[in-house]
């Protein structure tokens, strides 16, 4: 026997390899919805500033043959798609879930217009850090090939879930997500709050779409995101709007995601399809365990259109 | 836009002076909507135009183009109308339970569900009994789809609490999965190499093309659903009850309207109409259930929906509209070598501004005929 060959032992092990390599789009869209719904406003159409993200960052990085810049460009291009929707949001009136809708469409439209030449050539990838040298497992090795971007997020959920709690910034947040009122009682202009943390999320969201593109898979296509950005919105519901939760939960989901491709990889081909489902009923079931008709979820931000 | 603005600017002098004022009250009242939605779609177009500009082509070209692909001639009338058929079914899908403040975005997976399942239906059927028996029972077998799909969002709002925008988009990427499963495994019909379909329907079970055009059944059954919804919305107790619903649930309650049951009735129809999209997909167009049927109908028919307010009736004009757009992508394509996507990010501006718009809902005098005695 090839003694490279792990036999079951790949199940786990893609899994895991999975969940860190999946999840880190999650991790920053999320990450940056979080911010945006503890200010009591949703951005629902992360997905567009996430595909535009993915694109300019590989845009960027084929021009500037920097893949560091590419992630920069993406984060500066959702900043700017966040502002839109947050300035957007500020009239009376107007659905902050409706236009995130719109945002989605307006974004990936644009993606697709501008990002048209840039589906041929390649761009420089993002670097990892190899943490499986102790092992002559090739497959060790690989699943062990850990991005940048994914211990940032990792510490980025960390100062979070530090920041929300013992930051003046964090309880300025808090207070406009929970009560206008209050906040404009201590001075506050809600609006504002709103508009620069809809900016912040949208720029995070932004980094999520440039691992896509620069990472894993690592081109640049139309098909390249498969609703990451959607299902970050169920997530940070999941995850409480709790960093740290938003974290767990991405890392949940890269390994729900990466359950089929595993199982086919051992030969279980039955019902590979249905593996796909995976992430989206787990979400689905969490919710509908977690919500209740008669009380909004706790933690959620009392202002936070959804959750009413 | 320009003529009825005029008529109702100087309305006020002249309403006092005659017996037109209830007319013009009334006209005032109706103009507010269009005038602001053709406000906010010219708006669009300019700031499109704009960006048509930055990236080096004419503005006047594409729309001449835009024109010329979606209505120029009855070939891309016909074009428009095919393509904005199916879009009439997924924008009911998000007017419905629109009545009653709900914004359900899974359209798609109901239309992608009712297709397989009309499919499905089929399957047994071909063989012992006719047409006119079998395309009845794939209808009812869509709707049954769709209608259980998105009744499931509607459910778990009202009585688990689970927001229905997120619960309807993650059903519609289940559906999708699910509907992979069943053309990749049970239902595949092993002669569909390349693309694993269902088994092709036999050609007098299509749906067939309307008389003298050479559009399918679609847009006739289409036109019917959004009239029926219309009359259902405007004309019923049902659709009263749900209009109160819709603008307080804690009002309708006290009033002992049965909210529960109407909020799992107008989603599972809202659901059912795009069920029915899919199966006239299959019926008409695909001939069999594959993974064409999540073409993106149950999308575009949220700006639809959104486009037309809501309203039953303005659906049938926006989605004809949006269709003969869709319809010149390829036009313009080819004559201006912009991508396809250039109709996307048309529509992605026309949907954001068009919403924006909403705030300017009663700033204007004009359009709110309590006002005008104030001004006199």
């Amino acid at each position: 026997m090839d003694d490279t060959a792990i036999g079951l032992w790949g199940v786990p092990l893609a899994i895991f390899a999975g969940a860190i390599r999946v999840s880190t789009p999650f991790i920053f869209v999320s990450l940056g919805e979080s911010i945006t719904e503890r200010s009591g406003r949703i951005n629902i159409g992360l997905e567009g500033t996430l595909v535009f993200g993915a694109m300019t960052a590989y845009a960027v990085a084929v021009m500037s043959n920097s893949a560091w810049l590419g992630v920069l460009a993406a984060m500066g291009t959702g900043a700017l798609f966040g502002l839109v929707h947050g300035f957007i949001c500020k009239f009376p009136k107007v659905n902050d879930i409706a236009i995130g809708i719109a945002m989605m469409q307006f974004g990936l439209g644009m993606a697709f217009f501008l990002g048209k030449s840039f589906i041929k050539p390649v761009a420089p990838h993002l670097p990892s850090i190899p943490l499986g040298g102790w092992s002559h497992l090739p497959q060790i090795q690989s699943a062990l090939n850990i991005n940048v971007l994914f211990v940032i997020g990792a510490l980025l959920a960390l100062a979070l879930w530090w920041g929300f709690r013992n930051t003046r910034v964090g309880l300025i947040l808090r207070v406009v997500g929970d009560s206008s009122d209050a906040a404009r009682a201590m001075g506050l202009n809600p609006d504002t709050v709103r508009l620069l943390a809809t900016g912040v999320g949208g720029s995070l969201a932004a980094v999520g779409g440039a691992y896509l593109s620069l990472f894993y898979p690592g081109s640049w296509n139309e098909g390249i995101s498969s609703g990451q950005g959607l299902m970050a919105v169920a997530l940070v519901i999941f995850a409480r709007w709790n960093p740290i939760g938003c974290f767990l939960a991405a890392l949940l989901f890269g390994g729900a995601g990466a359950l089929g491709p595993a199982l086919q990889s051992v030969g279980v081909t039955q019902g590979y399809y249905l593996f796909y489902a995976a992430p989206y009923v787990l979400t689905l079931v969490i919710l509908i365990a977690t919500s209740s008709p008669t009380r909004s979820l706790t933690g959620a931000p009392a202002s936070l259109s959804i959750t009413k | 836009m320009a003529v009825e603005t005029q008529a109702s600017a100087t309305s006020p002098s002249l309403a006092a002076a005659s017996g037109w004022r209830p007319v013009l009250e009334w006209l005032a009242r109706r103009a507010e909507p269009v005038a602001i939605t053709l406000g906010a779609v010219i708006a669009g177009m300019a700031l499109f135009s704009l960006f048509i500009l930055a990236v080096g082509k004419s503005p006047a070209v594409l729309f001449q183009l835009m024109y010329t692909g979606g209505f120029g001639s009855w070939f891309s009338i016909q074009n428009a109308l095919s393509r904005g058929a199916p879009l009439l079914l997924t924008a009911l899908c998000v007017a419905l339970p629109a009545r009653l403040g709900l914004t359900i975005i899974g359209g798609e997976g109901a239309v992608v569900l009712g297709g397989v399942a009309a499919a499905a239906a089929a399957l047994p059927l071909t063989s012992s009994l006719p047409p006119v028996v079998v395309l009845p029972v794939m209808a009812i077998a869509g709707m049954l789809a769709g209608g259980i799909w998105i009744g499931l969002a509607g459910f778990l709002r009202h009585y688990r609490g689970v927001n229905e925008t997120i619960s309807s988009l993650l059903l519609a990427y289940i559906a999708i999965a699910l509907m992979n499963h069943l053309i990749e495994g049970p239902l595949r019909d092993p002669a569909s190499l390349n693309k694993p379909s269902t088994a092709p329907l036999p050609a007098n079970f299509m749906l067939g093309q309307m008389p003298g055009m050479d559009v399918n059944w679609g847009l006739a059954i289409g036109i019917v659903a959004c009239i029926l919804c219309y009359v259902l919305i405007e004309a019923t107790s049902i659709g009263f009850a749900a209009r109160i619903a819709g603008g307080n649930v804690r009002a309708a309650q006290i009033q002992g309207l049965p909210v529960g049951r109407l909020i799992v009735g107008f989603t599972a129809l809202a659901g059912s109409f795009a069920g029915l999209a899919g199966m006239v997909q299959v019926s008409a167009v695909q001939g069999s259930a594959n993974a064409s049927l999540a073409a993106g109908y149950g999308y575009t028919g949220i700006l639809v929906a959104f486009l037309a307010r809501h309203n039953p009736l303005a659906i049938i004009p926006v989605a004809i509209l949006l269709g003969g757009i869709d319809a010149s992508g390829g036009l313009i394509q080819r004559r201006m070598g912009l991508p396809d996507a250039t109709v996307l990010v048309l529509q992605g501006t026309l949907f954001v501004i068009i919403l924006f718009s909403e705030t300017f809902y009663g700033r204007f005098r004009i359009f709110n005929p309590d006002l005008w005695k104030r001004s006199l």
